[in-house]
Protein backbone atom coordinates (compact mmCIF):
# COMPACT_ATOMS: atom_id res chain seq x y z
CA UNK A 1 0.00 0.00 0.00
CA UNK A 2 1.46 3.33 -1.02
CA UNK A 3 -0.48 5.47 1.32
CA UNK A 4 2.00 8.10 2.42
CA UNK A 5 -0.08 10.61 4.29
CA UNK A 6 1.76 12.61 6.88
CA UNK A 7 -0.70 12.69 9.71
CA UNK A 8 -1.25 16.38 9.25
CA UNK A 9 -4.69 16.56 10.78
CA UNK A 10 -5.41 15.58 14.34
CA UNK A 11 -7.18 12.43 13.28
CA UNK A 12 -8.37 11.37 9.86
CA UNK A 13 -12.09 11.27 9.18
CA UNK A 14 -11.77 7.74 7.90
CA UNK A 15 -9.21 5.08 8.75
CA UNK A 16 -9.35 1.83 6.82
CA UNK A 17 -7.29 -0.97 8.29
CA UNK A 18 -6.54 -4.37 6.79
CA UNK A 19 -9.73 -4.68 4.78
CA UNK A 20 -10.14 -7.98 2.99
CA UNK A 21 -12.99 -8.75 0.69
CA UNK A 22 -13.77 -11.81 -1.33
CA UNK A 23 -16.95 -13.01 -2.95
CA UNK A 24 -18.06 -16.60 -2.51
CA UNK A 25 -20.06 -17.69 -5.52
CA UNK A 26 -22.32 -20.40 -4.18
CA UNK A 27 -23.97 -20.86 -7.55
CA UNK A 28 -20.54 -21.64 -9.00
CA UNK A 29 -19.75 -24.40 -6.58
CA UNK A 30 -18.55 -22.08 -3.86
CA UNK A 31 -15.81 -20.53 -5.96
CA UNK A 32 -14.05 -17.74 -4.09
CA UNK A 33 -13.28 -14.50 -5.84
CA UNK A 34 -10.74 -12.51 -3.87
CA UNK A 35 -10.84 -8.77 -4.51
CA UNK A 36 -9.35 -6.73 -1.66
CA UNK A 37 -6.22 -7.95 0.05
CA UNK A 38 -5.56 -5.92 3.15
CA UNK A 39 -6.38 -2.35 2.25
CA UNK A 40 -5.10 0.41 4.52
CA UNK A 41 -6.20 3.93 3.82
CA UNK A 42 -6.62 7.23 5.62
CA UNK A 43 -8.71 10.15 4.50
CA UNK A 44 -8.53 13.40 6.42
CA UNK A 45 -11.00 16.24 6.45
CA UNK A 46 -10.43 18.50 3.48
CA UNK A 47 -8.51 16.07 1.32
CA UNK A 48 -9.45 14.07 -1.73
CA UNK A 49 -7.90 10.64 -2.06
CA UNK A 50 -8.01 9.22 -5.58
CA UNK A 51 -7.98 5.46 -5.95
CA UNK A 52 -5.92 4.52 -8.98
CA UNK A 53 -5.00 1.36 -10.80
CA UNK A 54 -6.21 -0.90 -13.58
CA UNK A 55 -9.82 -2.07 -13.73
CA UNK A 56 -10.51 -5.12 -11.68
CA UNK A 57 -8.23 -4.03 -8.84
CA UNK A 58 -11.24 -3.54 -6.61
CA UNK A 59 -11.55 0.22 -6.53
CA UNK A 60 -15.34 0.22 -6.88
CA UNK A 61 -15.53 -2.71 -4.49
CA UNK A 62 -13.65 -0.72 -1.88
CA UNK A 63 -15.97 2.26 -2.33
CA UNK A 64 -18.96 -0.06 -1.87
CA UNK A 65 -17.39 -1.58 1.23
CA UNK A 66 -16.93 1.92 2.65
CA UNK A 67 -20.54 2.77 1.89
CA UNK A 68 -21.71 -0.54 3.27
CA UNK A 69 -23.36 -2.04 0.17
CA UNK A 70 -20.72 -4.71 0.50
CA UNK A 71 -19.71 -6.34 3.73
CA UNK A 72 -16.03 -7.02 4.42
CA UNK A 73 -14.51 -10.32 5.46
CA UNK A 74 -11.83 -8.82 7.65
CA UNK A 75 -10.54 -5.46 8.75
CA UNK A 76 -11.84 -2.19 10.11
CA UNK A 77 -13.46 0.86 8.54
CA UNK A 78 -13.27 3.52 11.21
CA UNK A 79 -15.30 6.65 10.70
CA UNK A 80 -14.78 9.55 13.04
CA UNK A 81 -18.05 10.91 14.42
CA UNK A 82 -18.99 13.30 17.17
CA UNK A 83 -19.51 10.25 19.40
CA UNK A 84 -16.11 8.73 18.66
CA UNK A 85 -14.95 6.31 16.00
CA UNK A 86 -17.49 3.91 14.54
CA UNK A 87 -16.33 0.74 12.82
CA UNK A 88 -18.54 0.58 9.75
CA UNK A 89 -17.43 -3.00 9.16
CA UNK A 90 -19.18 -4.00 12.37
CA UNK A 91 -21.87 -1.34 12.74
CA UNK A 92 -25.53 -2.30 13.10
CA UNK A 93 -27.68 -1.60 10.03
CA UNK A 94 -29.57 1.12 11.89
CA UNK A 95 -26.31 2.87 12.63
CA UNK A 96 -25.15 2.67 9.01
CA UNK A 97 -28.48 4.10 7.86
CA UNK A 98 -28.24 6.93 10.34
CA UNK A 99 -24.70 7.75 9.22
CA UNK A 100 -25.75 7.64 5.57
CA UNK A 101 -28.56 10.06 6.25
CA UNK A 102 -26.25 12.83 7.28
CA UNK A 103 -22.55 12.00 7.23
CA UNK A 104 -21.78 9.67 4.35
CA UNK A 105 -22.67 10.48 0.76
CA UNK A 106 -22.10 8.21 -2.20
CA UNK A 107 -22.26 8.98 -5.88
CA UNK A 108 -22.45 5.69 -7.75
CA UNK A 109 -21.84 5.15 -11.42
CA UNK A 110 -25.50 4.63 -12.08
CA UNK A 111 -28.57 6.26 -10.70
CA UNK A 112 -31.01 3.80 -9.25
CA UNK A 113 -34.13 5.61 -10.29
CA UNK A 114 -37.25 5.29 -8.25
CA UNK A 115 -40.21 4.96 -10.59
CA UNK A 116 -42.55 7.92 -10.78
CA UNK A 117 -40.58 10.28 -8.55
CA UNK A 118 -39.60 13.55 -10.27
CA UNK A 119 -35.87 14.28 -10.49
CA UNK A 120 -36.18 17.25 -8.16
CA UNK A 121 -37.76 15.10 -5.46
CA UNK A 122 -35.21 12.32 -5.89
CA UNK A 123 -32.70 14.84 -4.56
CA UNK A 124 -35.00 16.83 -2.25
CA UNK A 125 -35.85 13.60 -0.49
CA UNK A 126 -32.30 13.35 0.76
CA UNK A 127 -32.58 16.78 2.37
CA UNK A 128 -35.96 15.98 3.87
CA UNK A 129 -34.81 12.69 5.33
CA UNK A 130 -31.75 14.25 6.88
CA UNK A 131 -34.06 16.79 8.49
CA UNK A 132 -36.46 14.14 9.67
CA UNK A 133 -36.03 13.21 13.24
CA UNK A 134 -37.75 10.66 15.38
CA UNK A 135 -38.55 13.53 17.68
CA UNK A 136 -40.19 15.65 15.04
CA UNK A 137 -43.55 14.40 16.07
CA UNK A 138 -45.93 15.34 13.34
CA UNK A 139 -44.33 15.79 9.99
CA UNK A 140 -47.38 14.14 8.57
CA UNK A 141 -49.12 17.43 9.15
CA UNK A 142 -49.40 18.58 5.60
CA UNK A 143 -48.46 22.18 6.14
CA UNK A 144 -45.15 21.67 7.93
CA UNK A 145 -44.25 19.04 5.38
CA UNK A 146 -45.06 21.23 2.43
CA UNK A 147 -43.00 24.10 3.82
CA UNK A 148 -40.03 21.78 4.33
CA UNK A 149 -40.55 20.33 0.87
CA UNK A 150 -40.67 23.73 -0.81
CA UNK A 151 -37.44 24.78 0.90
CA UNK A 152 -35.73 21.55 -0.10
CA UNK A 153 -36.88 21.86 -3.72
CA UNK A 154 -35.57 25.43 -3.92
CA UNK A 155 -32.19 24.22 -2.75
CA UNK A 156 -32.18 21.41 -5.29
CA UNK A 157 -33.26 23.76 -8.08
CA UNK A 158 -30.21 25.91 -7.40
CA UNK A 159 -27.90 22.90 -7.65
CA UNK A 160 -29.64 21.59 -10.80
CA UNK A 161 -29.13 25.01 -12.34
CA UNK A 162 -25.43 24.89 -11.56
CA UNK A 163 -25.28 21.43 -13.13
CA UNK A 164 -27.01 22.75 -16.27
CA UNK A 165 -29.90 20.33 -15.97
CA UNK A 166 -32.72 21.79 -18.10
CA UNK A 167 -35.66 22.91 -15.91
CA UNK A 168 -38.01 21.05 -18.25
CA UNK A 169 -36.62 17.82 -16.77
CA UNK A 170 -36.93 18.67 -13.11
CA UNK A 171 -40.50 17.47 -12.75
CA UNK A 172 -39.92 14.26 -14.71
CA UNK A 173 -38.78 10.94 -13.29
CA UNK A 174 -35.14 10.39 -14.28
CA UNK A 175 -35.75 6.87 -15.63
CA UNK A 176 -36.07 8.24 -19.15
CA UNK A 177 -33.14 10.68 -18.93
CA UNK A 178 -29.91 10.31 -20.89
CA UNK A 179 -26.88 8.89 -19.09
CA UNK A 180 -25.37 12.32 -18.53
CA UNK A 181 -28.61 13.76 -17.22
CA UNK A 182 -29.13 10.85 -14.83
CA UNK A 183 -25.58 11.22 -13.65
CA UNK A 184 -26.15 14.88 -12.82
CA UNK A 185 -29.20 13.95 -10.73
CA UNK A 186 -27.01 11.42 -9.00
CA UNK A 187 -24.31 14.01 -8.38
CA UNK A 188 -26.85 16.47 -7.02
CA UNK A 189 -28.05 13.79 -4.63
CA UNK A 190 -24.50 13.23 -3.42
CA UNK A 191 -23.61 16.89 -3.01
CA UNK A 192 -26.85 18.42 -1.76
CA UNK A 193 -25.88 17.82 1.87
CA UNK A 194 -22.57 18.68 3.48
CA UNK A 195 -21.23 15.23 4.34
CA UNK A 196 -18.21 14.30 6.39
CA UNK A 197 -17.31 11.48 4.02
CA UNK A 198 -17.95 11.73 0.30
CA UNK A 199 -17.53 8.59 -1.82
CA UNK A 200 -17.36 9.14 -5.57
CA UNK A 201 -17.32 6.34 -8.12
CA UNK A 202 -16.56 7.89 -11.50
CA UNK A 203 -18.71 10.95 -10.93
CA UNK A 204 -17.82 12.57 -14.24
CA UNK A 205 -17.92 9.47 -16.45
CA UNK A 206 -20.71 10.55 -18.79
CA UNK A 207 -20.44 14.32 -18.50
CA UNK A 208 -19.33 16.91 -21.01
CA UNK A 209 -16.44 19.28 -20.32
CA UNK A 210 -18.57 22.11 -18.92
CA UNK A 211 -20.29 19.83 -16.45
CA UNK A 212 -17.04 18.12 -15.51
CA UNK A 213 -15.79 21.54 -14.47
CA UNK A 214 -18.89 22.06 -12.32
CA UNK A 215 -18.25 18.76 -10.58
CA UNK A 216 -14.60 19.65 -10.02
CA UNK A 217 -15.79 22.89 -8.45
CA UNK A 218 -18.28 21.03 -6.25
CA UNK A 219 -15.53 18.71 -5.05
CA UNK A 220 -13.33 21.69 -4.23
CA UNK A 221 -16.15 23.21 -2.23
CA UNK A 222 -16.76 19.95 -0.37
CA UNK A 223 -13.08 19.78 0.54
CA UNK A 224 -13.06 23.39 1.67
CA UNK A 225 -16.05 22.61 3.86
CA UNK A 226 -14.07 19.84 5.53
CA UNK A 227 -15.32 16.73 3.78
CA UNK A 228 -13.00 13.78 3.36
CA UNK A 229 -13.39 12.68 -0.26
CA UNK A 230 -12.48 9.28 -1.64
CA UNK A 231 -12.99 8.82 -5.32
CA UNK A 232 -12.32 6.96 -8.53
CA UNK A 233 -11.63 9.32 -11.42
CA UNK A 234 -10.61 7.78 -14.70
CA UNK A 235 -10.52 11.20 -16.28
CA UNK A 236 -6.96 12.32 -15.55
CA UNK A 237 -7.74 15.98 -15.95
CA UNK A 238 -10.42 15.74 -13.29
CA UNK A 239 -8.19 13.66 -11.07
CA UNK A 240 -5.32 16.12 -11.32
CA UNK A 241 -7.69 18.93 -10.52
CA UNK A 242 -9.23 17.43 -7.39
CA UNK A 243 -6.94 14.77 -5.90
CA UNK A 244 -4.82 15.65 -2.92
CA UNK A 245 -3.02 12.34 -3.41
CA UNK A 246 -3.38 9.03 -5.21
CA UNK A 247 -3.51 5.59 -3.66
CA UNK A 248 -2.90 2.25 -5.38
CA UNK A 249 -4.77 -0.72 -4.04
CA UNK A 250 -2.57 -3.67 -3.17
CA UNK A 251 -2.70 -6.53 -5.65
CA UNK A 252 -2.99 -10.22 -4.87
CA UNK A 253 -1.35 -11.22 -1.59
CA UNK A 254 1.17 -13.66 -3.04
CA UNK A 255 3.08 -10.95 -4.93
CA UNK A 256 6.05 -9.04 -3.60
CA UNK A 257 4.07 -5.99 -2.54
CA UNK A 258 1.88 -7.99 -0.20
CA UNK A 259 0.89 -5.79 2.71
CA UNK A 260 1.95 -6.73 6.17
CA UNK A 261 -0.90 -8.57 7.83
CA UNK A 262 -2.30 -6.23 10.37
CA UNK A 263 -2.74 -8.15 13.57
CA UNK A 264 -5.05 -6.12 15.70
CA UNK A 265 -3.55 -6.32 19.16
CA UNK A 266 -5.58 -4.09 21.38
CA UNK B 1 -26.66 5.88 18.68
CA UNK B 2 -28.03 9.26 17.88
CA UNK B 3 -31.75 9.44 18.11
CA UNK B 4 -33.32 6.98 15.73
CA UNK B 5 -32.28 3.68 17.17
CA UNK B 6 -32.93 3.67 20.88
CA UNK B 7 -35.02 0.76 22.01
CA UNK B 8 -36.71 -1.60 19.57
CA UNK B 9 -40.44 -1.35 19.01
CA UNK B 10 -41.01 -5.01 18.36
CA UNK B 11 -38.97 -8.03 19.32
CA UNK B 12 -39.59 -11.57 18.20
CA UNK B 13 -37.58 -14.29 19.79
CA UNK B 14 -37.11 -17.81 18.47
CA UNK B 15 -40.58 -18.08 16.96
CA UNK B 16 -41.64 -21.48 15.72
CA UNK B 17 -45.00 -22.24 14.24
CA UNK B 18 -46.48 -25.46 12.90
CA UNK B 19 -49.85 -25.72 11.21
CA UNK B 20 -52.23 -28.18 12.85
CA UNK B 21 -51.92 -31.61 11.37
CA UNK B 22 -48.37 -31.09 10.16
CA UNK B 23 -45.90 -33.71 11.26
CA UNK B 24 -43.08 -32.98 13.61
CA UNK B 25 -40.18 -31.15 12.01
CA UNK B 26 -42.47 -29.54 9.44
CA UNK B 27 -42.59 -26.10 10.98
CA UNK B 28 -43.77 -23.25 8.75
CA UNK B 29 -41.58 -20.89 10.79
CA UNK B 30 -38.50 -22.12 12.61
CA UNK B 31 -36.64 -20.23 15.30
CA UNK B 32 -37.23 -16.84 13.74
CA UNK B 33 -35.94 -13.87 15.71
CA UNK B 34 -36.02 -10.23 14.77
CA UNK B 35 -35.95 -6.71 16.16
CA UNK B 36 -37.75 -3.78 14.63
CA UNK B 37 -36.88 -0.20 15.52
CA UNK B 38 -39.14 2.86 15.43
CA UNK B 39 -39.43 4.29 11.94
CA UNK B 40 -37.72 1.32 10.37
CA UNK B 41 -39.04 -0.61 7.38
CA UNK B 42 -38.17 -4.27 7.29
CA UNK B 43 -38.83 -6.41 4.23
CA UNK B 44 -39.35 -10.14 4.54
CA UNK B 45 -38.52 -11.83 1.23
CA UNK B 46 -38.46 -15.41 0.01
CA UNK B 47 -40.36 -17.63 -2.37
CA UNK B 48 -43.93 -18.85 -1.85
CA UNK B 49 -44.15 -21.26 1.02
CA UNK B 50 -41.03 -19.96 2.75
CA UNK B 51 -43.05 -18.88 5.78
CA UNK B 52 -43.13 -15.12 5.23
CA UNK B 53 -46.84 -14.60 5.75
CA UNK B 54 -46.95 -17.09 8.62
CA UNK B 55 -44.19 -15.14 10.33
CA UNK B 56 -46.13 -11.93 9.77
CA UNK B 57 -49.27 -13.45 11.26
CA UNK B 58 -47.29 -14.62 14.28
CA UNK B 59 -45.95 -11.08 14.73
CA UNK B 60 -49.47 -9.69 14.44
CA UNK B 61 -50.77 -12.05 17.10
CA UNK B 62 -53.08 -13.77 14.61
CA UNK B 63 -51.31 -17.09 14.85
CA UNK B 64 -50.01 -18.39 18.15
CA UNK B 65 -46.45 -19.68 17.83
CA UNK B 66 -45.57 -23.10 19.20
CA UNK B 67 -42.45 -21.63 20.74
CA UNK B 68 -40.97 -18.21 21.22
CA UNK B 69 -42.39 -14.80 21.98
CA UNK B 70 -43.33 -11.51 20.39
CA UNK B 71 -42.94 -8.42 22.52
CA UNK B 72 -44.12 -4.94 21.63
CA UNK B 73 -43.23 -1.64 23.24
CA UNK B 74 -46.44 0.39 23.57
CA UNK B 75 -46.74 4.14 23.17
CA UNK B 76 -46.76 4.24 26.96
CA UNK B 77 -43.27 2.67 26.78
CA UNK B 78 -44.54 -0.44 28.48
CA UNK B 79 -43.55 -3.79 26.99
CA UNK B 80 -46.34 -6.25 26.32
CA UNK B 81 -46.22 -9.89 25.27
CA UNK B 82 -48.38 -10.02 22.16
CA UNK B 83 -49.34 -13.65 22.63
CA UNK B 84 -49.85 -13.57 26.38
CA UNK B 85 -52.13 -10.54 26.55
CA UNK B 86 -55.91 -10.87 26.63
CA UNK B 87 -57.67 -10.92 23.27
CA UNK B 88 -59.46 -7.67 24.09
CA UNK B 89 -56.22 -5.83 24.64
CA UNK B 90 -54.73 -7.26 21.46
CA UNK B 91 -57.73 -6.08 19.46
CA UNK B 92 -57.45 -2.64 20.93
CA UNK B 93 -53.78 -2.53 19.99
CA UNK B 94 -54.60 -3.75 16.49
CA UNK B 95 -56.93 -0.85 15.83
CA UNK B 96 -54.95 1.87 17.57
CA UNK B 97 -51.19 1.48 17.52
CA UNK B 98 -51.00 -1.14 14.78
CA UNK B 99 -52.15 -1.43 11.23
CA UNK B 100 -52.40 -4.44 8.96
CA UNK B 101 -52.52 -4.16 5.19
CA UNK B 102 -53.84 -7.35 3.66
CA UNK B 103 -52.74 -8.69 0.31
CA UNK B 104 -56.37 -8.80 -0.81
CA UNK B 105 -57.90 -5.43 -0.03
CA UNK B 106 -61.35 -6.99 0.33
CA UNK B 107 -60.10 -8.81 3.43
CA UNK B 108 -58.91 -5.59 5.01
CA UNK B 109 -61.88 -3.41 4.07
CA UNK B 110 -65.54 -3.51 4.93
CA UNK B 111 -67.05 -3.86 1.51
CA UNK B 112 -70.60 -3.15 2.67
CA UNK B 113 -69.96 0.43 3.77
CA UNK B 114 -68.70 3.54 2.01
CA UNK B 115 -65.06 4.46 1.48
CA UNK B 116 -65.44 7.29 3.97
CA UNK B 117 -66.85 4.96 6.60
CA UNK B 118 -63.97 2.58 6.02
CA UNK B 119 -61.51 5.32 6.90
CA UNK B 120 -63.63 6.69 9.73
CA UNK B 121 -64.10 3.36 11.43
CA UNK B 122 -60.77 3.30 13.21
CA UNK B 123 -61.19 6.89 14.35
CA UNK B 124 -64.59 6.03 15.75
CA UNK B 125 -62.98 3.10 17.51
CA UNK B 126 -60.79 5.65 19.24
CA UNK B 127 -63.82 7.60 20.40
CA UNK B 128 -64.28 10.20 17.66
CA UNK B 129 -68.01 10.70 17.18
CA UNK B 130 -68.24 14.08 15.45
CA UNK B 131 -69.60 13.40 11.99
CA UNK B 132 -68.10 16.50 10.37
CA UNK B 133 -64.63 15.79 11.69
CA UNK B 134 -64.82 12.14 10.70
CA UNK B 135 -65.83 13.12 7.21
CA UNK B 136 -63.09 15.73 6.96
CA UNK B 137 -60.46 13.23 8.07
CA UNK B 138 -61.74 10.70 5.59
CA UNK B 139 -61.65 13.21 2.76
CA UNK B 140 -58.18 14.37 3.79
CA UNK B 141 -56.89 10.82 3.82
CA UNK B 142 -58.48 9.99 0.51
CA UNK B 143 -56.55 12.82 -1.05
CA UNK B 144 -53.34 11.76 0.68
CA UNK B 145 -53.57 8.36 -0.93
CA UNK B 146 -54.57 10.00 -4.21
CA UNK B 147 -58.18 8.89 -4.25
CA UNK B 148 -60.82 11.26 -5.53
CA UNK B 149 -62.51 12.59 -2.39
CA UNK B 150 -65.70 13.05 -4.41
CA UNK B 151 -66.08 9.28 -4.30
CA UNK B 152 -66.20 9.23 -0.51
CA UNK B 153 -69.73 7.85 -0.37
CA UNK B 154 -69.15 5.02 -2.82
CA UNK B 155 -68.65 1.47 -1.70
CA UNK B 156 -65.15 0.08 -2.27
CA UNK B 157 -66.88 -2.54 -4.38
CA UNK B 158 -66.90 0.04 -7.15
CA UNK B 159 -63.18 0.68 -6.75
CA UNK B 160 -60.42 -0.91 -8.82
CA UNK B 161 -57.82 -3.14 -7.16
CA UNK B 162 -55.26 -0.36 -6.89
CA UNK B 163 -57.83 2.05 -5.45
CA UNK B 164 -58.97 -0.49 -2.90
CA UNK B 165 -55.41 -1.03 -1.82
CA UNK B 166 -54.94 2.71 -1.38
CA UNK B 167 -58.15 2.90 0.59
CA UNK B 168 -56.92 0.10 2.80
CA UNK B 169 -53.72 2.03 3.45
CA UNK B 170 -55.66 5.19 4.31
CA UNK B 171 -57.89 3.19 6.64
CA UNK B 172 -54.82 1.91 8.45
CA UNK B 173 -52.81 5.11 8.63
CA UNK B 174 -55.60 7.46 9.70
CA UNK B 175 -55.03 6.67 13.36
CA UNK B 176 -51.26 7.18 12.96
CA UNK B 177 -50.19 3.72 14.00
CA UNK B 178 -46.67 3.13 15.21
CA UNK B 179 -46.38 -0.21 13.47
CA UNK B 180 -47.86 -1.39 10.18
CA UNK B 181 -47.67 -4.96 8.96
CA UNK B 182 -48.14 -5.44 5.23
CA UNK B 183 -48.66 -8.71 3.41
CA UNK B 184 -47.69 -8.43 -0.26
CA UNK B 185 -49.29 -4.99 -0.54
CA UNK B 186 -48.63 -4.62 -4.27
CA UNK B 187 -48.97 -8.18 -5.51
CA UNK B 188 -51.61 -8.72 -8.14
CA UNK B 189 -51.75 -5.10 -9.27
CA UNK B 190 -50.74 -3.74 -12.65
CA UNK B 191 -47.12 -2.68 -12.83
CA UNK B 192 -47.98 1.00 -13.20
CA UNK B 193 -50.37 0.83 -10.27
CA UNK B 194 -47.72 -0.99 -8.26
CA UNK B 195 -45.19 1.77 -8.81
CA UNK B 196 -47.68 4.39 -7.71
CA UNK B 197 -48.65 2.46 -4.62
CA UNK B 198 -45.05 1.77 -3.64
CA UNK B 199 -44.18 5.40 -3.95
CA UNK B 200 -47.13 6.28 -1.80
CA UNK B 201 -46.24 3.77 0.91
CA UNK B 202 -42.64 4.93 0.85
CA UNK B 203 -43.53 8.58 1.36
CA UNK B 204 -46.20 8.03 3.98
CA UNK B 205 -44.03 5.71 6.01
CA UNK B 206 -41.10 8.13 5.92
CA UNK B 207 -43.20 11.15 6.78
CA UNK B 208 -45.07 9.55 9.61
CA UNK B 209 -42.06 7.72 10.98
CA UNK B 210 -44.04 4.49 11.07
CA UNK B 211 -42.25 1.21 11.54
CA UNK B 212 -43.30 -1.42 9.04
CA UNK B 213 -42.82 -5.06 8.23
CA UNK B 214 -43.49 -5.71 4.56
CA UNK B 215 -43.81 -9.25 3.29
CA UNK B 216 -43.00 -9.47 -0.39
CA UNK B 217 -41.65 -11.92 -2.92
CA UNK B 218 -40.54 -8.98 -5.06
CA UNK B 219 -36.96 -7.90 -4.38
CA UNK B 220 -37.66 -4.60 -6.14
CA UNK B 221 -40.24 -3.78 -3.47
CA UNK B 222 -37.69 -4.54 -0.77
CA UNK B 223 -35.10 -2.37 -2.51
CA UNK B 224 -37.51 0.53 -2.77
CA UNK B 225 -39.15 0.42 0.62
CA UNK B 226 -37.02 -1.31 3.17
CA UNK B 227 -34.08 -0.22 5.27
CA UNK B 228 -33.42 -3.81 6.20
CA UNK B 229 -34.26 -7.08 4.53
CA UNK B 230 -34.67 -10.52 5.92
CA UNK B 231 -34.55 -13.59 3.67
CA UNK B 232 -36.58 -16.69 4.50
CA UNK B 233 -36.22 -20.18 3.16
CA UNK B 234 -38.09 -23.20 4.43
CA UNK B 235 -39.35 -21.33 7.48
CA UNK B 236 -35.92 -20.14 8.53
CA UNK B 237 -34.37 -16.70 8.34
CA UNK B 238 -31.25 -17.46 6.34
CA UNK B 239 -29.90 -13.95 5.92
CA UNK B 240 -30.67 -10.46 7.13
CA UNK B 241 -29.09 -7.05 7.04
CA UNK B 242 -29.10 -3.70 5.25
CA UNK B 243 -31.28 -4.05 2.18
CA UNK B 244 -28.64 -2.90 -0.26
CA UNK B 245 -26.08 -5.21 1.29
CA UNK B 246 -28.38 -8.23 1.19
CA UNK B 247 -29.20 -7.53 -2.46
CA UNK B 248 -25.77 -6.35 -3.66
CA UNK B 249 -23.58 -8.69 -1.65
CA UNK B 250 -25.73 -11.70 -0.74
CA UNK B 251 -23.92 -14.27 1.38
CA UNK B 252 -26.29 -17.21 1.64
CA UNK B 253 -26.60 -19.54 -1.36
CA UNK B 254 -30.37 -19.11 -1.39
CA UNK B 255 -30.14 -15.31 -1.38
CA UNK B 256 -27.61 -15.47 -4.20
CA UNK B 257 -30.05 -17.62 -6.14
CA UNK B 258 -32.93 -15.21 -5.47
CA UNK B 259 -30.92 -12.15 -6.47
CA UNK B 260 -29.53 -13.77 -9.60
CA UNK B 261 -32.99 -14.90 -10.67
CA UNK B 262 -34.51 -11.46 -11.21
CA UNK B 263 -33.95 -8.76 -13.73
CA UNK B 264 -32.27 -5.80 -12.02
CA UNK B 265 -33.55 -6.16 -8.46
Amino acid sequence: MTDTSNASEAQPTLRVRGVHKHFTLHLRGGQALPVLHGVDLDAAAGECVALVGASGQGKSTLIKCLHGNYGVNRGEILLRTAEGEVDLAQAAPQQVIELRRRRIAYVSQFLRAVPRVPAIDVVAERLLQAGLDADMADLAGNEAWQTAQEAARAQVAALFTRLNLPPALWQLPPATFSGGEQQRVNIARGFILPSALLLLDEPTASLDAANRRVVVQLIHEAKARGAAVIGIFHDEEVRDAVATRCVHLPSAPDTAVAPVELETTP
Amino acid sequence: MNGTTRAPLLQAEALSFRFPGETQGRDAVRHASLDLYPGEVLAVVGESGSGKTTLLNCLAGRLAPREGSVRYRCASDEWVDVHAMPERQRRLLARTEWGFVEQHAAAGLRMGVSAGANIGERLMGLGERHYGRLRDSAADWMSRVELDAARIDESPRHYSGGMRQRLQIARNLVTRPRLVLMDEPTTGLDVSVQAKLLDLIRLLVARMHVAAVVVTHDLGVARLLAHRTLVMQGGRIVEHGLTDRVLDDPQHPYTQLLVSSVVAP
